[in-house]
């Protein structure tokens, strides 16, 4: 707990072991490697103090582009009470992570959590180190620390008038104990947490400096490009790689059980001569499966007998026999693939002394260096993983660190040598986790007066958990990610049931941003259908199912007053509503909307109420709300995987289209944090888009939505 | 050998001439500001300039390129931040970041051509995709931009 720590140390040595080292790469933004011949000081494992007043604050979350490398050190930064101008961050190191016994908690990014489940330690980390600065000057001025107040970083005697900055200070509160209670500030009182500061990785990004993991650049490095199986689960039965091997640089063929690689002194060379590789694959028995096949799969898990419940309340049999109107309603969804615009990359290095060191693109530094354990037989003491800033992230690179496992078996056919591995966009499309396809059937009852009063869900839906988390899934297989928004509805209904049928077949499925997220777009349109068949205004059919004090109510009737619901949309826009909750956080939607003769939709404007407790970074909160509207859109329009042959048929973003920014609707953000829980930003305002835009097509064209993407429907008015 | 004036200096590079522009700047001349997405001039993130227009470089044969002037993020401006930068910073446009170096190099060729765009031209020259949906704060950055006049013209 004293000075200049094992961080360092673990610096030097690598530093030295690796010669012309280019540091740089090792630290995003202005990090404390640069010019720290000075003595910086470790106050506690989430900051580093430099004489001159410098702070570097350590960040254990990955940055995909979310903001929680700028949001997780002003909430250190705010209790801490030091100056924001002279705060920069750095990614903790993994290795040292684990040698000092998990000291910076989850490294795990993903399900909106970077800061909702971390804000309380880091508080108090910032909390206790300034209390241990303030108790360092106070003891040089033998004073008593209560007589002593602290701004920006400089700690005052009031009484005298003395003043001490913390850089002055940092190695002296060092080697205090922590204090025992650590309060923390009432939000109310925030400076620096809960206002819109200047992201920390910008700059850097704009300038185009070497920040993400298909970035790195080391001494005598080589560059890797691969073929993996195109049917998920097979392998490769025979390589003619005779002229791939005959062509200019490259160096290396690597074959292993299911793809083979081409190491080469650039990557385009390494990817020409990937493409002139004879494989044979070895298909393992899932070569036919298609479209049809995955509905097959699906149909047959949504009418199988005796399927596991998720939710069991009242008794909805007998309710739905006894209701005055019932309506029933079948939904799907396909598979579609993360596509975040850096693709897969993982560059490895087996170290001449034994030690491996890894870059890579990751939402969770753990299991990165735990895939790089089991991949290469080192113990984690003998690993370190650098986290680099990523290209995208949206789910697909925690679980799966198949590129982590990739890079590995390939940088060891090349010993001593770093090896970058990059995936090609098509290899990307091809081998994703993705989210999966699901058919979900809804039946729900009405009486006399039409209010809701049973609901009897069926999923039929591939496992997340199955896939990555077996150890998660709960009583019956059953797996929370694709019951949620069904098995946790708002509405207040007598009798509820769900069932769960898991069918996952040959296709890998991942957590994509906001996993089980199909769901809302099930359930918000059916809520439509209801209110229609109820005879009622869709946000008064929803406000009259729930609670006064309920927060999915706050936020619609924020979002339908801001939106001007009920008053006349300009002609020929309609609207649509939403609201939906996950991640901690409640949201609900409005979405406008019109429809050309043609039947072209364009969506106009969305506006978005959001309460997750505290905010803080409001601007990286709007910019998430953006982000979260601009991914849905794309699936809601026109993304999806297919399968032929047991393949992807989709390659690249010719036939895999992102939106651009003429599709961009206008968005608008209510932030309406309600206080006293804690709920993220990533994920929680891609739930209502879908159901949003779907009740909106169908208030222009009368026509239910009740499949995407919408490319598929012939949207021209009836 | 290949004759390529990059960022305003004179590289000699001995790569076959149907590489790509983008993977002699990335991996033999040392830029990686710009990226690789996709490889057939869909996304952008590989954008450069040539004699000061934008292009997608992951479909230009370096061959193509001798004997032009090549600008790429690391030279776009030579004295801290061009204009562009700053605005994409003031409006802390990029998410992940990924797509928007290729952004900003769009950007600028538009603003110099064209330094008052409308939304119709914005859309018609920002073809780039961008995953994270910073789409907004590009169009208010590029607005802001020509109200202030800040990107010089391009004489042509
Ligand atoms: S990489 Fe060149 S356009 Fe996508
Ligand atoms: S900022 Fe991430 S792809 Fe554009």
């Amino acid at each position: 707990m004293t000075t200049a720590v094992s961080r360092r140390e673990f610096l030097k040595v690598s530093a030295a072991a690796s010669g012309a080292f280019v540091l740089e790469f090792w630290f995003p933004a202005g990090s404390s490697a640069a010019g720290s011949a000075d003595t910086a000081t470790e106050v506690n494992a989430w900051m580093v103090i430099h004489p001159d007043d410098r702070v570097v604050i350590r960040i254990a979350r990955s940055e995909m582009g979310q903001g929680s490398f700028t949001a997780l050190a002003q909430l250190v930064a705010e209790e801490l009470d030091c100056d924001w101008g002279k705060v920069s961050g750095e990614f903790a190191s993994p290795n040292e992570h684990f040698r000092r016994n998990r000291i910076w908690g989850s490294m795990l990014t993903g399900g909106s959590r970077g800061i909702r489940t971390s804000q309380d330690y880091l508080r108090k980390a910032g909390a206790s180190a300034r209390m241990m600065l303030v108790m360092a000057a106070a003891t040089r001025w033998g004073v008593p620390p209560s007589e002593c107040t602290v701004q920006a970083g400089v700690i005052t005697h009031r009484p005298s008038g003395r003043r001490l900055r913390y850089g002055e200070v940092a190695a002296a509160a060092a080697l205090l104990p922590a204090p025992a209670e650590v309060p923390l500030k009432d939000p109310r009182d925030w400076k620096i947490a809960g206002k819109p500061v200047h992201r920390l990785d910008i700059p850097d990004k704009v300038l185009g400096k070497p920040v993400f993991g298909v970035d790195v650049s080391l001494p005598g490095m080589l560059h890797a490009a691969i073929a993996q199986c195109p049917v998920f689960g097979g392998k490769v039965a025979h390589v003619d790689a005779s002229l791939a091997q005959s062509l200019r640089g490259v160096k290396q063929v690597v074959r292993a059980d299911d793809f083979v690689a081409v190491v080469a002194d650039s990557w385009w060379r390494a990817n020409e001569a990937v493409k002139a590789l004879k494989i044979r694959w070895d298909e393992g028995g899932n070569g036919h499966v298609d479209n049809a096949g995955i509905a097959a799969m699906l149909r047959e898990g949504l009418e199988a007998k005796d399927l596991p419940q998720a939710r069991k309340v009242g008794e909805v049999g007998s309710a739905l026999a006894g209701a005055a109107k019932v309506l029933q309603a079948e939904y799907h969804s396909p598979y579609i693939n993360h596509a975040t615009l850096e693709p897969q990359t993982c560059t490895a290095w087996f170290r001449p002394d034994g030690f491996l060191e890894i870059w890579t693109s990751t939402q969770d530094g753990e299991a990165s260096m735990q895939a790089a354990a089991s991949a290469s037989g080192l113990p984690l003491e003998k690993i370190e993983v650098h986290k680099m800033m990523l290209g995208g992230g949206f789910g697909r690179r925690g679980g799966p660190q198949d590129f982590v496992r990739q890079g590995i078996v390939i940088a060891r056919a090349v010993p001593g040598t770093p090896v970058k591995l990059m995936w090609s966009r098509s290899e990307d499309m091809q081998h994703g986790f993705y989210r999966p396809a699901s058919l979900v059937s809804m039946k729900a009852g009405l009486d006399a007066q039409g209010r809701l009063v049973a609901w009897h869900t069926r999923v039929a839906c591939p496992s997340i958990l199955q896939v990555l988390r077996p150890q998660l899934l709960a009583k019956g297989g059953i797996d929370f990610t694709a019951v949620r928004s069904f098995d946790d509805m708002p509405y207040e209904v007598p009798h509820q049931q769900v069932d769960y049928a898991r069918r996952n077949g040959h296709v890998p499925v991942g957590f994509w941003r906001a996993p089980g997220q199909q769901n809302a777009f099930y359930r918000e349109c059916f809520m439509d259908e209801l209110a229609e068949a109820a005879g009622q205004d869709p946000v008064v059919f929803r406000q009259s199912l729930l609670a006064p004090d309920n927060k999915e109510r706050r936020v619609l009737e924020a979002v339908v007053h801001a939106a001007g619901w009920g008053q006349p949309a300009a002609a020929g826009v309609f609207r649509g509503v939403a609201l939906a909750a996950g991640f901690g956080s409640y949201t609900a939607m409005v979405a406008e909307v019109s429809v050309s003769p043609k039947g072209e939709l364009k969506v106009h404007r969305i506006v978005v109420a959001i309460d997750s407790g505290y905010v803080v970074n409001p601007d990286t909160c709007r910019a998430q709300a953006e982000s979260n509207v601009l991914f849905g859109l794309g699936s809601v329009l026109y993304q999806e995987n297919n399968l032929k042959n047991g393949r992807i048929v989709e390659t690249n973003f010719n036939n895999f289209r992102l939106p651009q920014i003429s599709e961009m609707p206008k968005v608008e953000t209510l932030l309406v944090p309600s206080g006293g829980f804690w709920g993220g930003h990533g994920e929680p305002a891609i739930l209502p888009l879908a159901p949003a835009i779907c009740n909106a097509v169908h208030a222009a064209t009368g026509k239910r939505i009740r499949s995407l993407p919408l490319k598929h429907h012939d949207l021209r008015p009836a | 050998m290949i004759k390529l004036i990059v960022n305003g200096e004179t590289h000699s590079v001995d790569v076959e001439p149907e590489m790509p522009l983008l993977w002699v700047l990335r991996d033999h001349l040392g830029l990686p500001g710009t990226k690789y997405g996709c490889g057939i001039s869909q996304c952008g993130a590989c954008t450069v300039h040539l004699d000061g227009e934008a292009v997608r470089s992951c479909t230009l044969p370096v061959s193509a390129a001798q004997g032009k002037r090549i600008t790429t993020i690391e030279g776009l401006s030579r004295d801290g931040l061009h204009p562009v930068q700053k605005a994409w910073i003031e409006h802390e446009v990029p998410q992940c970041g990924y797509c928007q170096t290729g952004m900003i190099m769009t950007a600028t060729a538009l603003l110099e051509r064209n330094p008052h765009p409308n939304d119709d031209q914005i859309d018609q020259a920002m073809t780039n995709l961008c995953r994270c949906g910073t789409y907004a704060r590009v169009r208010k950055a590029i607005h802001a931009l020509a109200e202030a006049g800040a990107v010089t013209p391009r004489k042509s």
